[in-house]
């Protein structure tokens, strides 16, 4: 049995492929970060730390004549969304039910999958995490709430991006507003500022829930560098007579190779 | 009853992987089905009773299928690797070396997860984005 102790769990095997199944379709469009950057794992429950290859003196080494050096590693974060599903609307969910309550799940993938987006765009600091718009050294770009300048703002984004020696493609992140604004919008002639975007960039545009503003960046590969240990899956906590509790849970951890191959636009 | 089935203690199995366990045994059992009724006709000089054996091994076939479907389904690289082979004309063993090669390295990437696991399997998404 795993540290998530599923079978603990007063839920049949019927549900278990539904609450998965659910957790599947609610993440699919909301883990933004991870259609743009690179993904490694998942290497499992038990791994720790990403290997910087980094080393740092340490003091004082016991013995004279010889030097010490410690290993610099990024400790991986476990990030966990509690939820509680009524009893229920499980038995109904046996019973055949198409329409059971899985609200607590949903919103749990969501805020998950939000402060992943959060994590890898703008950082963890008590985490040690940098994310990659406050890495970026590049000047940021004002996006402003005009729709029809957009396709400049982001042109001179990637303008930025190629004048420091980064290739494409490139993608482009938009927070929720900048996406609404986006996709409500046609430009003179009615075509649609969504695909305007998109042939500027030459990659893909992302729904990133989690990120403030906007964010243009190279696709290429090797620049963003995003790492899970355990990758997400459904646990299973305690239950009464009236629900039970689960989480949703990941161990990730995340580091910019590249700060230039990105520029943010707020 | 019996647990043979198993090769690892089954309580230390999660609900997922003995359901695996279970689809893959029924899988061989009704290939085991299809080759004894392949035989039994073969032998059987009624033509009535190779009637009826010819109906029940379609009723095999059938199973095995839908054994085979279910396994696909919860395991992603078998079903990228099947989609590589299966209902194509040419040379198999070339479409299997073809298959594995693509469908494994594309799983690495893409940080898939093992047959039987627990986690929601959810990976890298880049190649979800159009």
């Amino acid at each position: 049995m795993s540290h998530l102790l599923r079978e603990h769990a007063p839920i049949t095997e019927g549900n278990w492929e539904l609450l998965d199944s659910e957790a599947r379709e609610r993440f699919a469009p909301a883990l933004a970060a991870r259609k743009l950057v690179d993904f490694a794992g998942p290497h499992g429950w038990q791994y720790s730390a990403t290997n910087l290859g980094r080393v740092e003196e340490i003091d004082d080494p016991p013995g004279k004549g010889v030097v010490g050096v410690q290993r610099q590693v990024l400790a991986l974060v476990e990030l966990r969304a509690p939820f509680a599903i009524s009893r229920a609307e499980l038995a109904d969910a046996d019973r055949g039910a198409e329409d059971a309550d899985l609200e607590p799940l949903d919103a749990a993938a969501h805020r998950i999958a939000v402060a992943e987006n959060a994590a890898v765009f703008h950082g963890w600091k008590a985490a040690g995490i940098t994310g990659i718009v406050e890495a970026s050294p590049h000047d940021l770009i004002a996006l402003g709430e005009d729709c029809e300048r957009y396709p400049r703002h982001v042109a001179k984004a990637v303008d930025a991006l190629l004048s420091a020696g980064i290739q494409g493609p490139y993608g482009l992140a938009l927070g929720p507003d900048a996406h609404t604004r986006v996709l409500e919008t046609s430009e003179h002639g009615g075509y649609p500022l969504l695909e305007h975007l998109r042939e500027v960039v030459g990659g893909p545009l992302v729904w990133s829930p989690g990120l403030r503003g906007a964010a243009v960046l190279s696709v290429r590969g090797g620049d963003f560098l995003f790492e899970v240990g355990e990758d997400l899956s459904i646990g299973y906590e305690s239950h009464d007579a009236g629900a039970v509790n689960l989480y949703l849970e990941e161990s990730l951890s995340f580091r910019v190779a590249t700060p230039e191959a990105a520029v943010a636009l707020t | 009853m019996g647990f043979d089935q198993y090769h690892e203690p089954p309580e230390e199995l999660s609900a997922e992987t003995r359901t695996f366990v279970r689809l893959c045994t029924s899988l061989t059992e009704e290939a085991e089905a299809i080759g004894w009724y392949q035989q039994r006709m073969a032998v059987e000089t009624d033509g009535e009773a190779r009637a009826i054996m010819h109906d029940a091994q379609g009723e095999e076939f059938k199973h095995f299928c839908m054994d085979l479907e279910f396994l696909l389904r919860r395991t992603p690289l078998w079903r990228e690797i099947a989609e590589g082979i299966l209902f194509r004309d040419g040379d198999i063993v070339e479409h299997g070396e073809e298959a594995e090669e693509e469908a494994t390295e594309g799983a690495a990437e893409r940080g898939a997860p093992l047959a039987g696991g627990e986690s929601l399997g959810i990976g890298s998404l880049r190649e979800a984005v159009a």
